[in-house]
């Protein structure tokens, strides 16, 4: 670790990424891959998946991921520190926006970027899932566990939950 | 809140000026509670629970108003479901309204989420618990997989070259390149929404 206190570089690193979080948590987690396992060695490759791992299984906004990176950062002050700075600065804008627009509808442009930002959230998505793979699909048995996952997921209504739990128990049993 | 709801002028839905369908405004505390209560709720996304809540439980907003409020807080940086709730309670209650919406939604799952993360950093290297976390790894990356494939559809549908271009470039420049979300972004924002105006005026010449 640095000389610098840490909590005020999770704090810099969260905000500042917020704002640039557009298509929401799961388009955001490349950014997070970049910083905490490449820039700044707070988490090895191995870590930063289980972290996304656990925060698709625990209830809540998917962003909290955040909050395992802060509390492996610096306790339980870094897991607060950084949930509020990923959370509060952008609340804040949207809260400003908001009251500026009450009725945004009015303008074509709101639309058009919401349409012109749908393509990136795919393509940042899609980096999600290929960088969390490339830590986690090591063996054949993984590959084909995701690809089952995916399959499932794209063509039925099946919970979520239940395909995460059932990976748990194929993990627990040391098949994948 | 008083500026919300003044007529709408251009709006031909029925249901978006008529505060008459609501329900008593909530306190505070009933907003927190709300909030905790669908954040808990919601394993793998709040959004769908957020709804439900607010639209069809409690009938804090019509179907209308609430697409509404979320497609405000969707084009807006930010995990889109707090930045609803913030705004969702600040029309409400004002700016305490949104502070007690936000903490709800957040307080209760991060509180969960740390005593998680001391228990990884304890027993996150106990065998069996690092295999089960995998396979939850495997399966929540396929979770991932179905989502990019479902929002993939309608774009491959259209087969809208420019489209299915900036999803590629933005996938390798992130994906595979590894570089930064700002420097990518701010390339690729002015191309998409450029990209997306002169579409529609085509589509409307």
């Amino acid at each position: 670790m640095s000389s610098e206190n840490p909590i005020w570089a999770l704090i810099s690193t969260f905000a500042l990424m917020s704002l640039f979080a557009v298509g929401g948590a799961a388009a955001a987690v490349p950014e997070m891959h970049r910083i905490a396992v490449d820039v700044h060695h707070w988490m090895t490759d191995k870590q930063f998946t289980d972290a996304y791992a656990i925060a698709q299984l625990s209830p809540g906004p998917n962003v909290l991921i955040v909050t395992l990176i802060g509390y492996a950062v610096a306790g339980i002050p870094g897991a607060l520190a950084a949930t509020l700075a990923m959370c509060l600065p952008t609340a804040l804008l949207a809260y400003c926006v908001s009251r500026l627009l009450n009725r945004p509808s009015q303008s074509r442009w709101p639309a058009l970027i919401q349409a012109a930002l749908v393509p990136l959230s795919i393509g940042l998505m899609a980096a999600s899932a290929l960088i969390l793979a490339q830590s986690t699909d090591r063996t054949i048995a993984a590959l084909l566990l995701t690809a089952t996952v995916a399959a499932i997921a794209s063509i039925s209504r099946v919970n979520p939950l239940w395909l995460l739990l059932i990976g748990g128990l194929l993990g627990f049993a040391g098949i994948v | 809140m008083s500026t919300d709801s003044a007529p709408a002028l251009q709006e031909p839905d029925q249901g978006l000026a008529l505060p008459a369908a609501h329900a008593p405004l909530p306190g505070l505390l009933a907003l927190f509670l709300a909030f905790a209560r669908m954040s808990l709720a919601g394993f793998g996304g709040v959004l769908v629970f957020a709804r439900r809540a607010i639209v069809e439980q409690h009938r804090w907003m019509t179907p209308d108003q609430f697409n509404e409020t979320f497609a405000l807080c969707h084009f807006l940086p930010g995990p889109n479901i707090v930045n609803l709730s913030m705004v969702f309670g600040s029309r409400l209650r004002g700016i305490a309204g949104g502070v007690a919406a936000f903490t709800g939604l957040l307080l209760p799952p991060t509180l969960i989420m740390t005593v998680l993360a001391i228990i990884y950093a304890r027993f996150g290297d106990v065998e069996v618990l690092r295999r089960s976390l995998a396979g939850i790894s495997c399966a929540a990356v396929g979770l991932l997989i179905a989502v990019v494939f479902r929002m993939m559809t309608p774009l491959l549908k259209r087969m809208d070259i420019v489209v299915l271009v900036l999803v590629l470039g933005v996938f390798l420049a992130i994906g595979v390149l590894r570089l930064p979300l700002q420097a990518v972004l701010l390339v690729a924002i002015p191309l998409s929404v450029g990209a997306t105006y002169v579409m529609r005026r085509k589509i409307a010449a």
